[in-house]
């Protein structure tokens, strides 16, 4: 069975380090879903269940660059709907069996960017869907962004948050011999694998025009009594 | 098929100079848009209902009847008449009124509007958007088709052996149709009463309005009227057009990149290639407007939003000129090929009377 992972990132440089710890958060998913199991996970037995020996598959991975979508989104806030290419990339937001979301921290906060996005997503479309959350900041100072900014976000549209979100501030890069950062990548990734590959039933489709047949909104409206 | 224009009587300053009309200009210049909509060929007028600036169309049966007096042959219409926040009882009797002031030249589209605030102005719930448009209109199906009605429902006081007055014109009420730019169940109140459904066509792609249109031609033929394919369909659409080409585009740019729904958006051409939207020559419209029925199947009526977004009302004059020559006249008759003969024309007072004195006469 091949997982559809998707993968948005709101990095604005070249190279961005939010595309940097994307990638990283993408392979490490990647592997855990295709050998199939999690038990020599470097994070492996904290607060990870087991994933099962037989369940690997292929993961496809899409990339959604937020970057090359900045006007796209902003003609979508003005017009109300997404041309073809922000709508080719909402569509696999939304149809993806996980997501890996990754901001940089602005102004105390997830980029306007990456909020613009998901304003433009249906508010139902994300429902059940596992998520796992990133960020990045020049100092860890603004660590909590995920759990103030970010997983709020993403409960409001009803997604599976993983418990372990991932924090890379611009030390986390460069410190030797510390593999701090590479641990919660690792569990972190261990969570979301753990849940797309559990995640056998789909949810079904929403239905885009779900509509209420006549008589029975007519039934509604008819005084009781 | 009907062809005719829309509008929403917006007053909005003209972003190539900065004049903005004041509303007695811009009434009267609907006036005369409509009176050129009948001397260049069309068949239907309809006016917005807005209740609140920079709109100026706020009783439409007043301006409608003022219309029918100044017209001989041109259907008056409405793009749409607000049935959440008007009384049905008042809106029953308006367009009997202005149906018999027409001679029957009138018929109305319910829409549910697109103003929130519209909702507390005249008193009722914005919760209850879809309820509200349901409920009045059931009322409203009845008063026009029952001489005496006892009723009662949950928005408004209950009515007893109350008849609406004037009667419906030879005991035919106006044609309805349903706008809707996203509520399917506005497409399934349409078919369950067998009315026309009005797909705006305008603003966004048209692949979410084929899907409307498909659900209410197959809600159509569950409810009992007839085929999906003689379901009463309408279609909005959008030009600007010039001899050439390229003269569209560059007299209507500055016009598209201030409107007030799209502008600031996207570019004219992005716009044009995503939407109905065409800017070009009487030629491209066509072939563009010829492309609705490969999307949604024959249909009954097409309109076109022509005077919005500060467009000088010469301009639009000279628009409704093009489109009555050289536009309507091909597309009457490439629509009309090929057309299964099964499928219903434009509603019109007449073909609604004689539908009913054949059922009169079959019963």
């Amino acid at each position: 069975m091949t997982t559809r992972l998707v993968v948005i990132t709101a990095g604005l440089g070249r190279p961005s380090s939010t595309r940097l710890l994307a990638d990283r958060l993408t392979a490490a998913t990647q592997r855990y879903v295709t050998d199939g199991n999690v038990d020599n996970a470097g994070g492996g037995g904290v607060g990870v269940g087991e994933v099962g020996g037989d369940i690997g598959g292929d993961v496809e991975v899409r990339v959604v660059e937020l970057r090359d979508l900045a006007s796209d989104i902003a003609q979508n806030m003005v017009t109300g709907f997404p041309g073809p290419r922000l709508r080719d990339a909402v569509d696999a937001v939304t149809s993806a069996d996980g997501l890996i979301a990754v901001t940089p921290v602005f102004t105390g906060s997830y980029s306007g960017l990456f909020k613009s996005f998901f304003d433009v997503i249906d508010k139902d479309a994300l429902t059940g869907i596992p998520v796992l959350i990133a960020a990045t900041g020049g100092t860890a100072r603004h660590s909590l962004v995920l759990e103030h900014a970010m997983r709020p976000l993403f409960s409001y549209l009803r997604a599976v948050v993983l418990p372990t979100a991932v924090y890379a501030a611009t030390e986390d890069w460069g410190a030797a011999g510390d593999d701090a950062l590479a641990l919660r990548i690792d569990r972190a990734a261990a969570e979301l694998a753990g849940q797309v590959t559990a995640r056998s039933v789909r949810r079904p489709a929403a239905a885009e025009e779900t509509f209420i047949p006549f008589d029975r909104q007519l039934a509604a409206l008819t005084p009781k009594g | 098929m009907q062809f005719g224009i829309f509008t929403v009587g917006d007053v909005t300053t003209d972003p190539t100079n900065g004049r903005t009309p004041s509303e007695h200009e811009r009434i009267k210049a609907m006036v005369t848009i409509a009176r050129k909509a009948e001397e260049v060929g069309l068949d239907v007028f309809a006016t917005g209902e807005h209740h609140n600036p920079p709109f100026v169309p706020s009783s439409p049966t007043t301006m409608l009847g003022y219309i029918a007096a100044r017209t001989d042959r041109l259907i008056l219409s409405t793009s749409t008449t607000l049935i959440t926040t008007n009384d049905p009882v008042k809106i029953a009797e308006d367009f009997a009124m202005l149906q018999h002031l027409a001679d029957g030249r009138v018929d109305l589209m319910m829409g549910r509007g697109n103003t929130g605030p519209v909702y507390p102005w005249f008193g009722k719930d914005i919760r209850q958007g879809i309820p509200l448009a349901v409920e009045n209109y059931a009322l409203l199906h009845k008063l026009w088709r029952e001489d005496t009605v006892d009723w009662a429902g949950k928005f408004r006081t209950p009515l007893q052996s109350f008849t609406s007055t004037p009667r419906p014109l030879d005991g035919v009420p106006p044609f309805v149709w349903h706008g809707s730019i996203r509520s399917p169940e506005i497409a399934e109140q349409a078919a369950y009463y067998g009315d026309g459904f009005f797909a705006n066509n305008i603003f966004w792609p048209k692949e979410h309005f084929k899907k409307l249109v498909g659900l209410y031609r197959e809600r159509y033929a569950y409810y009992g009227h007839g085929s999906p394919d003689q379901a009463i369909v309408g279609l909005g659409g959008q030009v600007f057009m010039r001899k050439n080409s390229q003269d569209a585009v560059r007299e209507f740019r500055p016009y598209f990149d201030n409107a007030p729904v799209y502008g600031h958006g996207p570019s004219l051409e992005e716009f044009t290639d995503q939407t109905p939207l065409t800017v070009g020559s009487p030629q491209e419209v066509i072939d563009k407007t010829l492309t609705f029925r490969e999307s949604f199947g024959d249909y009954q009526r097409q309109l076109f939003l022509m005077d919005h977004a500060g467009l000088p009302l010469r301009t639009v004059l000279e628009q409704l000129d093009l489109l009555g020559e050289e536009v309507v006249p091909v597309l009457r008759r490439e629509f009309a090929k090929g057309r299964p003969a099964h499928v219903p024309d434009g509603p019109t007072h007449r073909s609604l009377l004689a539908a009913r004195d054949t059922q009169e006469v079959q019963a």
